[in-house]
């Protein structure tokens, strides 16, 4: 360890580039920015404009729901909508769209884990959770205009048919029926970011949306099941999105089952922000 | 800088990288070498705060990655998965990137221009050729114009052409004063490239040390001689003290002997030369052997002890720092006690 002996072995190394380097190490022109949620933001809405799965599920979301409301606007009469809302025809639509917004969901996180771009995404913002709220956030704001638009668009054509037929006010019913299909979206975001695996977050969503929904009717022939059975077939999915349209007149609103789509979610996505910060990506 | 300090990955039963202390410093690169399945890639995950280590720490100058507030302006990284969406272009992929640290959008044309990709900027990630995906990584790895780069592996899939590109990109990068850490399986590939050298073996330490030692202290270094007047030769070299070994295709050998002197003794004696060639043995062996002692050592009883005749010689023969004091004096000396 003496120091002739480095000196030589200095001379021996054949001419090393750091020679060219000043006292300091390297500083780049690009000026110095604290990244924040806006650049994240910013960075999500690229991703999500960016790929074609986006174009897929929103176009087959928008197709179905305005495709079959239109349809069922058309067999519909003026005297269908006395009691009920302008929007219903959209429920038949949403029922089947709603799937397409937990497919969209769902890949907007397991699509950067199935390619290996969430390396990429987290060495670029090693801060997860800002990752995580800015799909989250970004997500929400696309299913919820996209399907307040499929809605509040199968609400005006109606009215237009059959216009005058009734006074009820279903500017409330867009907004309750959006954020319901919305927070399932939303609902499957967290899942897809604690499961990381596109087809089990799907499969896993569609269990949560059609389990409740078809499991009642066997729950009802047992005696000690019927009530399990009767809270299943109230705050299924299904019959959520058919409360908040007032397809049942007397018990409209489905307001609790938006409450417990809310919980469930809130739950979801705390769980899913408690593993993103663990795990190794 | 990169400081790795007891750094340990455990899947499960398998250590993947085991107590591994060094550092990586500016203005040169570092070639990463390790057989498969030594740990690179685990150890390049760990710096990056994408895995979790079991045990030790990585700082970039002094900070935890996590803490970087910039860090793309601070680390840009080529990993070994391709780490983009195929349904993606060139272009959105780099500017997903460049806004989620707030790097301008004139940036990802410069990059794209700098790898050669601008004219299939538009195109989708996964039309792109292996070589293409590789140079897309490389953009996003340059898009902050970070000090320090990593590249795991970054000559897989590449032509020569691009081999050569890569080569001479990360030596103006290091001479540009950056901190490169780069890994290989391939000892000759980094002799090429690399100013110094850490070698790794089952995620243990080999070797830390500048690339002129390790080529020196590795390489046997030899004289070729043919000649067609092979028994003179050899009187006239025996005579002079000097040792040959004579090989199957009749060429002579004198380990560590010099050209100049071999040339005029045979000049001397009116020995006439057909070849006088000074050879360097090749470095491939050099590192298959030490890492083959890694699988060797592994098997004793003592596994918590790296390879000593190796990875104790590191702080006389490196280069000092070309940050002049500021850089750890007897780097590496904190392990050799431990
Ligand atoms: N996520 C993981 N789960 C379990 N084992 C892992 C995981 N990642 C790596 N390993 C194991 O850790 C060891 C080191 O792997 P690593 O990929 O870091 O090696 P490497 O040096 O990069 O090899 P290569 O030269 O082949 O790229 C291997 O034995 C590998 O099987
Ligand atoms: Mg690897």
């Amino acid at each position: 360890m003496s120091t002739p002996q480095h000196q030589m072995q200095q001379q021996a190394a054949p001419a090393p580039n750091w020679q060219a380097a000043p006292g300091t190490s390297y500083t780049s022109p690009i000026p110095v920015t604290r990244t924040h949620l806006g650049h994240a933001l910013a960075s999500e809405w690229t991703k999500i404009k960016s790929v074609r799965s986006t174009m897929w599920t929103l176009g087959v979301f928008l197709l179905l729901v305005v495709g079959i409301g239109l349809l069922v606007a058309a067999q519909t009469s003026d005297a269908d909508y006395a009691e009920v809302p302008y929007t219903i025809p959209a429920f038949f639509g949403l029922i089947l769209g709603q799937i397409c917004l937990i497919t969209l969901g769902v890949l907007v996180v397991s699509s950067e884990y199935g390619t290996g771009m969430i390396r990429t995404t987290f060495t670029a913002s090693p801060q997860r959770y800002r990752v995580l709220t800015a799909k989250l956030l970004i997500f929400f704001v696309v299913a919820f205009v996209v399907s307040a638009f499929a809605i509040g668009f199968v609400g005006l054509a109606t009215s237009g048919m059959h216009g005058g037929a009734s006074d009820n006010k279903w500017g409330g019913t867009v907004l309750m029926g959006a954020l319901y299909v919305s927070l399932l979206g939303v609902l499957a975001l967290a899942v897809g970011s604690m499961l990381r695996h596109s087809a089990g977050a799907i499969t896993s969503m569609l269990g949560v949306v059609l389990v409740p929904a078809i499991l009642p009717a066997f729950l009802m022939m047992s005696e000690s099941m019927r009530t399990i059975g009767e809270k299943m077939q109230e705050y299924n999915a299904p019959n959520a999105l058919a409360q908040i349209f007032e397809l049942d007149s007397d018990n409209g609103g489905g307001g609790p089952q938006l409450a417990l789509l809310a919980g469930v979610t809130a739950a979801a996505i705390a769980g899913a922000y408690a593993l993103l910060e663990r795990r190794d990506v | 800088m990169i400081e790795l300090e007891g750094l340990t990955k455990r899947y499960g039963e398998k250590m993947a990288v085991n107590h591994l202390t060094f550092a990586v410093r500016p203005g040169i690169v570092t070639g990463f070498l390790g057989p498969n399945g030594a740990g690179k890639s685990t150890t390049m995950r760990m710096m990056l705060g994408l895995d979790r280590p079991t045990a030790g720490d990585v700082r970039i100058d002094g900070q935890h990655y996590d803490r970087l507030k910039d860090p793309l302006k601070y680390i840009g990284a080529l990993l070994d998965a391709k780490g983009m969406h195929g349904g993606r272009s060139a272009f959105n992929h780099l500017l997903c990137l460049a806004q989620s640290n707030g790097i301008p959008r004139s940036r990802v044309h410069e990059v794209l221009d700098t790898v050669g990709l601008t004219a299939v900027a538009r195109k989708k990630a996964k039309g792109f050729s292996l070589g293409m995906g590789q140079r897309l990584g490389i953009a996003g790895a340059l898009l902050g114009d970070p000090r320090i780069l990593m590249f795991d592996e970054p000559v897989n899939g590449l032509d020569p052409e691009g081999i050569h590109w890569i080569r001479n990109l990360m030596k103006s990068l290091a001479a540009q004063g950056r901190t490169v850490f780069v890994s290989s399986h391939l000892m000759s590939e980094m002799a090429l490239t690399a100013d110094h050298l850490v070698v790794i073996g089952q995620g243990r330490l080999l070797a830390d040390t500048s690339m002129a030692d390790f080529i020196q202290r590795n390489s046997r270094s030899y004289v070729r001689i043919r000649s067609p007047q092979r028994e003179r030769l050899l009187d006239v070299l025996y005579g002079a003290g000097i040792t040959v070994v004579e090989t199957d295709g009749g060429t002579l050998e004198v380990d560590g002997g010099k050209p100049e002197r071999i040339g005029e003794l045979a000049a001397q004696h009116q020995i006439v030369l057909h070849e006088l060639s000074p050879q360097q043995a090749s470095l491939e062996e050099a590192f298959m052997r030490l890492t083959a002692e890694s699988v060797e050592y592994h098997a004793h009883a003592d596994p918590s002890l790296a390879d000593p005749s190796l990875a104790g010689t590191p702080s006389p023969s490196a280069p000092p720092p070309p940050s002049g004091g500021q850089g750890r004096q007897a780097w590496g000396s904190d392990w050799k006690k431990g």
